[in-house]
């Protein structure tokens, strides 16, 4: 059975992916190769940022000290953040960045679309805007990987690195532990594992289509279920709660 | 069509107050003119994206991040939209660009200014895009139809744009002490600098003169920033900011506010290379731009590919 914590760290997860994927899409603002994507880049951050706010506001309530979704995202620290640890890697270059995207928006669509039916209604309600935000991006980064897996050697090679950058961090998406378990039985939450099948089936086509061979990996990394993260998420932390630490009776 | 039949078509256009269109016939010297003024404009927007994108990873709530955002989102629109219209005088977007790395074309000088605290972020928000409205706003009547017409839209996101930026310096100086030290601190930085976005005093104004005849500015530089100075001070008093400047005094006779000479030669300085951020906000675009040609590259190798 689900347990009020077991709630409220779900919907930390939920947002946390939001916010930290959205902080690293905005460190893109002003490095687009060209104007229109940087465009579609804040355009990304944005709609993350907006899924992290709404994710997280709705924890503050679940978890009933009066907390706001601005405490929840300035004034946690590093241990109590639960995001996929692929949201907080460094951006790399363009082609980097669009490899990441492809990753997570085809799992975020298949997760936001589990969780349009989830029992839970505010949940339920997040998950049809975010589905609808997940599906475009899935799309922006799709065409970019044929672009850049078909474009010339040089954008081939830099997208395979990107690949496999990335690879060994795609085995957590999927990860359950006792608390997912409990939500997905009482459908409030999704079976991460039932998408795992679905994940693979929709990118692996695009990979090949893009002429990018699927990287081997020994080890899939993990932790972050537990907030055991990789040493990135510290200074993305120090940077965005700045204010927020230094000023901590300011209202802004 | 000869010299004289553009000349006599064209003017007829400007006395009876239509717009010139693209496949109009115009004089080359008013689409140079044109293409100069709006290319600046363009690289404005898209330069004044960098001290803005300073603090997106560091705004306070995420309801300041997602405006920020947002914010930076329409000026990278407005670039877009105004290197379009320059397009249609014929220049390519890619010759605009090589002129601002060479220093042929210009940026608003205002964004070679730093953006050191989030005040500032208020400060431009409510100074800069505040003074940048008064200036666009005239421009919805300039005689070219496009440019026109991308200024109408353009004024509605930069009103938005103005309020948010009042908002934060509201916030600020409704908050602690330290939050009203640091918005009366980013005012005394930025307020200059805005006044002088409005270019020189109209008798020092090199490009005036034409740009007058032929409707393409249609308020005068010193007109303007009374303007914007006028509606300003009020702004400012409302939520108990002081306005850096110890002659500004409400004059009856004239019924506006008479204000202390902006300081030109630190003006001259800025728009000559040394301001404290033109190395800075031009290499970095140079960078990116220079890092993004692979992107483009492999961009364009696929479409045509894909065309065949």
């Amino acid at each position: 059975m689900t347990t009020h914590n077991a709630l409220y760290k779900y919907l930390l997860f939920l947002g946390d992916n939001g916010l930290i994927q959205g902080h690293r899409l905005s460190e893109l603002c002003s490095n687009g190769p060209i104007l229109e994507e940087d465009l579609a880049m804040t355009n990304l951050a944005l709609d993350h940022i907006g899924r992290a706010q709404a994710f997280l506001k709705y924890a503050g309530e679940v978890e009933g000290k009066g907390r706001t979704e601005d405490d929840l995202a300035y004034k946690r620290g590093e241990r109590e953040f639960y995001n996929n640890l692929i949201a907080e890697l460094p951006n790399g270059d363009f082609a980097c960045t669009m490899a990441r995207m492809l990753i997570v928006s085809s799992f975020e669509y298949l997760l936001f679309t589990a969780l349009c039916t989830s029992k839970n209604a505010t949940i339920a309600a997040i998950a049809a805007k975010a589905v609808k935000e997940a599906k475009y991006h899935f799309m922006h980064s799709r065409d970019w990987c044929y672009r850049l897996g078909k474009g010339t050697e040089e954008s081939h090679r830099r997208l395979q690195n990107g690949f496999n950058e990335f690879w060994m961090f795609t085995g957590e998406l999927f990860e359950m532990d006792a608390d997912f378990a409990a939500l997905a039985n009482d459908g409030i939450g999704a079976d991460l594992t039932v998408l795992k099948p679905q994940w693979l089936t929709l990118v692996q086509p695009i990979l090949a289509d893009s002429n990018i061979a699927i990287p081997n990996v020994d080890y899939m990394q993990t932790g972050s279920r537990n907030g055991i993260h990789t040493e990135y998420l510290g200074h993305i932390l120090s940077e965005m709660q700045y204010l927020q630490r230094a000023y901590p009776d300011a209202k802004w | 069509m000869n010299t004289t039949e553009t000349k006599s078509s064209f003017q007829d256009k400007l006395d009876q107050d239509l717009c010139i269109e693209p496949k109009d016939t115009m004089p080359d010297e008013y689409r140079k003119h044109l293409i100069r003024q709006i290319s600046q404009h363009a690289h404005s927007e898209v330069i004044g994206m960098q001290p803005e994108g300073n603090w997106i990873t560091r705004a306070p709530s995420l309801r300041a991040k997602q405006i920020l955002l947002a914010k930076i989102q329409d000026e990278g629109g407005h670039g877009l939209y105004l290197y379009s219209t320059a397009e249609t005088l014929g220049i390519s977007r890619e010759e605009m660009i090589e002129q601002l790395h060479t220093g042929k074309a210009k940026y608003s000088n205002i964004f070679n200014y730093p953006a050191l605290t989030w005040a500032d972020i208020g400060a431009i928000g409510w100074l800069v895009d505040g003074a940048a409205i008064v200036n666009q706003v005239s421009l919805q009547k300039t005689s070219y139809g496009p440019y026109a017409r991308a200024m109408v839209r353009i004024c509605k996101e930069e009103s938005f744009h103005q309020r948010q930026g009042y908002e934060i310096m509201t916030n600020m100086m409704k908050g602690t002490k330290e939050q009203q030290e640091m918005a009366q601190d980013a005012m005394n930085r930025w307020w200059w600098p805005s006044l002088m976005m409005f270019g020189p005093h109209d008798s020092d104004s090199p490009h005036s003169g034409n740009a007058f005849v032929w409707k393409i500015k249609r308020k005068s530089n010193d007109e303007l920033r009374q303007r914007f100075i006028d509606k300003t001070v009020q702004q400012a008093e409302t939520i108990g900011l002081t306005i850096p400047d110890s002659d500004l005094k409400w004059n009856e006779t004239k019924n506006c506010y008479d204000h202390g000479e902006i300081n030109w030669e630190e003006f001259r300085r800025v728009v000559n290379g040394n301001g404290p951020c033109n190395k800075q906000r031009m290499t970095h675009h140079i960078k990116v731009h220079n890092e993004g040609a692979w992107v483009r590259e492999a961009a364009a190798a696929y479409a045509k590919a894909n065309a065949k």
